[in-house]
């Protein structure tokens, strides 16, 4: 069960969250412009790295907000977790 | 083995409290605080069972949870019965009944359930429940070095709270929370311990514990050491003698033979000593020398023990009792959970803590990190070879796991089978597997493997450990989430009563309970269904549509936004329009579907299918969030802020009319896809006509409390047409005649909305979510599967839903056949007089007319494609009879009534409703200092900007609550909402921001008392301690499987607390409460 920082609530249990996946992943401007294997990218492909993360959570049953974080795959160990 | 009671002495045992039990059909005594191992030594029983794969004799060999042998079936007096108990650790209760256990067991089919093999109920009649804890540091055990730790860390940080818990079911010490067995460690210090009643495994509590540090100080187990003829009744554990006779005055045996290879056995020989237990040998592999077997009786139980000493020679010495020791391995389970690693440790021949996990604040102290008192220094000793020739056959009895009958023979075969990895080893010869997972032999199997491979042992390892270190039974996990009525939250609408009074048939849609169908005398479903379709097409009828998701859109851009996430276009609608929507997912598959209308320039009301309310307002609130944070909207959940009641048939409008006079509802005036704000039978609502059936439609909605009158206001006012009350499974026929798709059963996440047909709500002039992903090769392909009608040519059989499609000339020999679809909807039509079908068909608009097979076991049914519009493809009948309602008698009402969601439920003790109280959602930029002030004037309070805090304004009469950075909750008293929104949206004006009237969207209970922090710590894991969670806070969490606000009020004397719950959820809570308040007893 992971304590995940919420950067409004602070430290709530994973069961409170729901998790969006890598971050950093743009909507793209004008994605008509982009080839099919570029929408592709976009859509399905995703890293999965050992190690530093950065990834997508939404704090669903308590303030409903999408935050950033970076967490390490390997130990779970969340960058402003304690 | 003569083991038997002494008449002195015994820590753990009560002697003026005799304890009567049955053990396989004898009638035994033992004492208060006896484990049922110690009262059947005391009582002389020494063969406890018969192993489970070779039938040898086997008697108790340990006093603690290593125990592999004395594994037991315990009826408790209650009528339970739970199979595999370690005899070593449950207490005996007067009538409990108690089996031994022999061979692999089995679980014998009986009746409805299980049944076990002495006849039992295997349904678990135990009551167990959870509970939450936070501590700042965690020791776990309470021997010396635990009870040590724990006062040093009190000592050094006074304000922290240091959780001390101990397996033992007798306090060790002060402080010590007795009888709680930590299962497992996991991430960020979250640690999950059983506590059970001591004389009872039907009681029990799982606590679930955040420590921001642990002290493992879980001690050390003592483990054998291997050799022929090593499991006989009478070879016990050394230090399991002293056990037994220091804690429950028994003793063990009478002539008694010591192997050892350290110096903890020194204590052991004095206290058998003390028992009156004659020490025959002393076998000292120090000295060199060891024991090479056993011999025993015709019963198996031991008789004597074969010495090889040190210079070669063997002798035999005539013994009851063995008493083994080849060191101690530290307790380091819980330790590696959270990944701690380990390392091999000469010092005392065993594996201890090395390194912490990667999340750190964790430390071993003690025996369990390798400071065994007493070791002295260890002559390591695994496993002593067969005194005779070393063929295979002789060491078929070296048992290495009594538990799992496993040898060194079966070490052997796994090693020459090439397999390596101890966790292969392990897995292959299942040495580990047992109820005690190889806390004892474990090592000594590793040890053994890494001669065999020429390694170091601490090469090799030890396998992992994996929680739950000690058995722990479904129930008890399952803890409090038990029943139908809490095992999962059972959300119903305000209207649940009539549809409970009147007989309807519930079906599970998520979480709803939602009526199936009223069934009248005697009717199946599928007459009712038809009776009820029939009503709405011919007649009136009526559907309580509260479930389906609803969500306010709010702000300047809200078309915009729309036009975004609808495939088609929401900007253009006029108010007082309502417009059907698709939903894409950017992969251009359909998420949801729903009927927007436009409530005012900048603010719409969105519907959504009933299982997709959360996750489309989580979709909504994504692309809000993370993609166009500058378009000013905001969307608020009000599903339940409104009770919908559909009136639907060609009479509806006379049954609408009747309730609303004021309301212009001639056709002209409020066509169809329009809604109007009226007067319901007295209470303001809206008044939508839009239609999932294709009939003339209305779908009423009033503020949730008002759903049962105005469900009964309707009744009565279509009483005089018939109007009949129908369900979910007419509501799908009626739909599905008309071909439109139920998200999520005509789709599956991987159908487009041109694969539905439906490109016409799809549009070419603007982009939205999902549109790039239609032109990919995939999406574009002409053998999409697309929805289509079926017919069955006999037109009185009807297809099962699922049933896969073939070509009628499909070859059904070959593997595989050839699909090319399945039946996703089938019914039984009143109007057509005929069953139809939908289903998704490779490229199936192309083969309309054509006729497909659906091969079923019990016979083909053939069937022709047609349109996916069966019934009124024209849409003739949406108006119903304009001129009807002529003569309609039209009544001024004095106003619904309301009731409470908990309205005559039963609360507990300090436990109480609080209805009706106004609540406005409030969203507005708080970096726009301007737009804040304006609202502090309205509000008289300045919106808290502190996460989960809560203001009261000046006048006392409001709170309130953050929810968000950008958001509030504020409380009033009943009635005060309307006026407040209004003066709120006015202060916003052109600034950023939205109000939404949820008055009804939650209900609120006051929860009072001096233990309610403690009842809500048993389904809240938000740290509720009073001096971190007080009055001028509040937290938006689960309590149980519910979310809610809640909220501490004043004063600090008694500790009151308010909770804010949907009302769906309101029965589930309550129900909730009333069982955790039980707990408080």
């Amino acid at each position: 069960m992971l304590l995940i920082p919420c950067p409004h609530c602070g430290p709530r249990d994973e069961t409170e969250f729901k998790y969006g996946g890598q971050a950093g992943i743009p909507y793209p401007a004008n994605p008509a412009a982009l080839t099919d294997a570029e929408w592709v990218e976009y859509l399905f492909l995703r890293d999965n790295p050992k190690g530093a993360w950065r990834e997508r959570w939404v704090h669903s049953a308590g303030c409903r907000r999408w935050f950033d974080i970076t967490r390490d795959t390997l130990t779970n160990q969340f960058e402003s977790g304690r | 083995m003569t083991a038997s009671r002494l008449s002195t002495g015994g820590t753990h045992i009560d002697r003026s409290s005799s304890v009567e039990f049955e053990f396989d059909g004898r009638t035994l005594t033992g004492f208060a605080g006896d484990t049922i191992a110690s009262a059947l030594l005391a009582n002389g029983v020494d063969i406890v069972g018969r192993s489970i794969y070779h039938d040898r004799p086997r008697g108790i060999v340990s006093a603690g949870p290593e125990e592999p042998n004395a594994l037991v079936q315990v009826r408790w007096p209650d009528g339970a019965s739970e199979p595999m108990l370690p005899a070593t650790t449950v207490m005996v209760q007067k009538g409990m009944a108690v089996s031994s256990l022999a061979g692999r067991g089995r679980v014998e089919p009986a009746g409805e359930g299980l049944a076990l093999a002495d006849g039992a109920e295997a349904r678990d009649p135990g009551r167990f429940d959870s509970r939450h804890a936070h501590c700042e540091v965690l020791v776990i055990g309470g021997g010396e070095s635990g009870r040590r730790a724990a006062a040093v860390a009190q000592v050094s940080n006074p304000e922290d709270r240091v959780l001390l818990i101990d397996a033992d079911p007798v306090a060790t010490g002060d402080g010590v929370r007795s009888g709680m067995t930590a299962l497992g460690i996991y991430d960020y210090g979250y640690v999950t311990a059983v506590e059970r009643h001591p004389t009872s495994t039907t009681e029990g509590r799982l606590w679930h514990i955040r420590a921001r540090r642990i002290v493992i100080a879980t001690g050390a187990t003592e483990r054998p050491i291997v050799f022929a003829d090593d499991d006989r009744p009478g070879i016990m554990l050394a230090g399991a003698a002293t056990t037994y006779v220091e804690r429950y005055g028994v003793r063990p045996g009478e002539r008694a033979v010591i192997s050892t290879n350290n110096g903890t056995t020194d204590a052991v020989a004095a206290a058998i000593a003390g028992a009156g237990v004659e020490l025959v040998a002393t076998v000292d592999a120090r000295a060199g020398d060891v024991v090479v077997g056993t011999s025993g009786d015709d019963s198996g139980r031991l008789t004597s023990v074969t010495v090889a000493r040190a210079g070669g020679e063997h002798e035999t010495v005539e013994a009851d009792l063995l008493l083994v020791s080849g060191g101690w391995n530290p307790n380091v389970a819980l330790w590696t959970h959270a990944r701690g690693t380990l390392r091999f440790d000469e010092r005392i021949a065993g594996f201890v803590p090395d390194r912490p996990g990667p999340q750190g604040r964790m430390e071993a102290v003690g025996a369990a990190a390798g400071e065994i008192e007493g070791l002295g220094e260890i002559a390591p000793t695994w496993v002593v070879p067969p005194p005779g020739p070393a063929t295979v056959d002789a060491w078929a009895t070296h048992y290495v796991d009594l538990g799992r009958d496993a040898t060194v023979v079966d070490l052997q075969r796994a090693l020459g089978a090439g397999l390596e990895s101890i966790e292969h080893v392990k897995r292959y010869t299942t040495i580990g597997t047992g109820i005690e997972q190889g806390r004892s032999g474990g090592v000594v199997a590793s040890a053994i493997a890494a001669s065999i491979l020429g390694q170091d042992v601490g090469a090799v390892g030890v396998p992992t450990f994996r929680p739950p270190t000690v058995p722990v039974s479904f129930s008890q996990l399952a803890a409090r989430d038990r029943g139908p009525m809490l095992a999962d939250p059972v959300r119903t609408t305000p209207i649940q009563a009539w549809h409970f009074a009147n007989g309807a048939v519930f079906e599970d849609v998520g979480q709803w309970k939602r009526p199936r169908f009223f069934p009248r005398d005697g009717e199946s479903m599928d007459e009712a269904v038809l009776r009820e379709c029939a009503a709405a097409r011919t007649g009136v009828a009526a559907m309580d549509a509260t479930t389906l998701g609803k969500i306010d859109i709010q702000g300047p851009d809200a078309g915009t936004f729309l036009d975004r996430v609808y495939t088609n276009m929401f900007s253009t609608l006029k108010v007082g329009s309502c417009r059907y929507g698709l939903m894409c997912r950017a992969d251009g598959m359909v998420l949801d579907d729903g009927v927007t209308s436009r409530l005012s320039a900048d603010r719409f009301h969105m519907t959504t299918t009933t299982g997709n309310a959360a996750p489309v307002l989580d979709h909504l609130e994504e692309w809000l969030q993370t993609e166009w944070p500058e378009l000013r909207v905001h969307a608020t959940s009000v599903t339940e802020q409104w009770t919908t009641v559909a009136v639907v048939g060609p009479r509806a409008r006379e049954v609408v009319a009747t309730l609303t006079p004021d309301l212009d509802i001639s056709n002209d005036a409020f066509p169809f896809m329009t809604w109007r704000e009226a007067v319901i039978a007295g209470t303001p609502g809206r008044v939508f006509r839009i239609s999932f059936s294709g009939e003339l439609s209305f779908e009423l909605n009033v503020p949730a409390w008002h759903g049962l009158a105005l469900w009964e206001a309707v009744m009565a006012a279509g009483e005089p047409l018939g109007i009949t009350p129908y369900g979910t499974e007419a509501m799908h026929v009626l739909r599905a005649e008309k071909g439109y798709p139920i998200i999520g059963q005509e789709t599956d996440g991987t159908m487009t909305p041109q694969d539905l047909g439906m490109s016409w709500a799809v549009s070419t002039k603007k982009d939205f979510i999902g549109r790039r992903s239609h032109t990919r090769p995939d999406t574009s392909r002409a053998d999409r599967k697309q929805l289509v009608g079926l017919l069955p040519l006999d037109s009185g059989t009807l297809l099962p839903e699922g049933a896969q499609l073939v070509a009628l000339d499909a070859d059904l020999e070959a593997t595989p056949v050839p699909m090319l679809g399945h039946v996703t909807s089938s019914y039984r039509s009143a109007a057509l007089g005929r069953t139809f079908a939908l289903a998704l068909v490779k490229g199936g608009r192309d083969r309309i007319g054509q006729r497909v097979l659906a091969p079923l076991v019990e016979g083909s049914i053939e069937a022709e494609i047609v349109d996916s519009v069966v019934f009124d493809p024209e849409n003739t009948r949406r108006d119903g009879d304009p001129a009807a309602i002529e003569g309609t008698r039209r009544v001024t009402a004095a106003g619904l009534r309301a009731h409470s969601p908990l309205e005559g439920v039963e609360l507990p003790a300090r436990v109480r409703e609080l209805p009706f109280l106004a609540q406005v959602d409030l969203r507005a930029d708080p970096s726009d200092a301007a737009l804040m002030a304006r609202l502090t004037e309205v509000i008289g309070a300045r919106a808290p900007t502190e996460p989960n805090t809560a203001v009261v304004s000046d006048d006392g009469t409001r709170h309130v609550l953050w929810l968000g950075p950008d958001e509030w909750l504020i409380l009033g008293e009943p009635g005060t909402a309307p006026p407040l929104e209004r003066a709120l949206r006015e202060a916003i004006g052109a600034g950023r921001g939205a109000v939404v009237d949820v008055s009804a969207n939650r209900t609120t209970l006051s929860v009072g008392g001096p233990r309610a922090r403690d009842l809500l710590a048993f389904g809240c894991s938000v740290d509720l301690d009073e001096r971190r969670f007080k009055p001028g806070m509040c937290a938006q969490t689960l309590l149980a499987r519910a979310n809610v606000i809640i909220v501490p009020v004043g004063p600090a004397v008694e500790p009151a607390f308010r909770l804010l719950v949907r009302p769906s959820f309101a029965a589930y809570l309550a129900a909730w409460l009333s069982d955790a308040a039980v707990g408080l007893d």
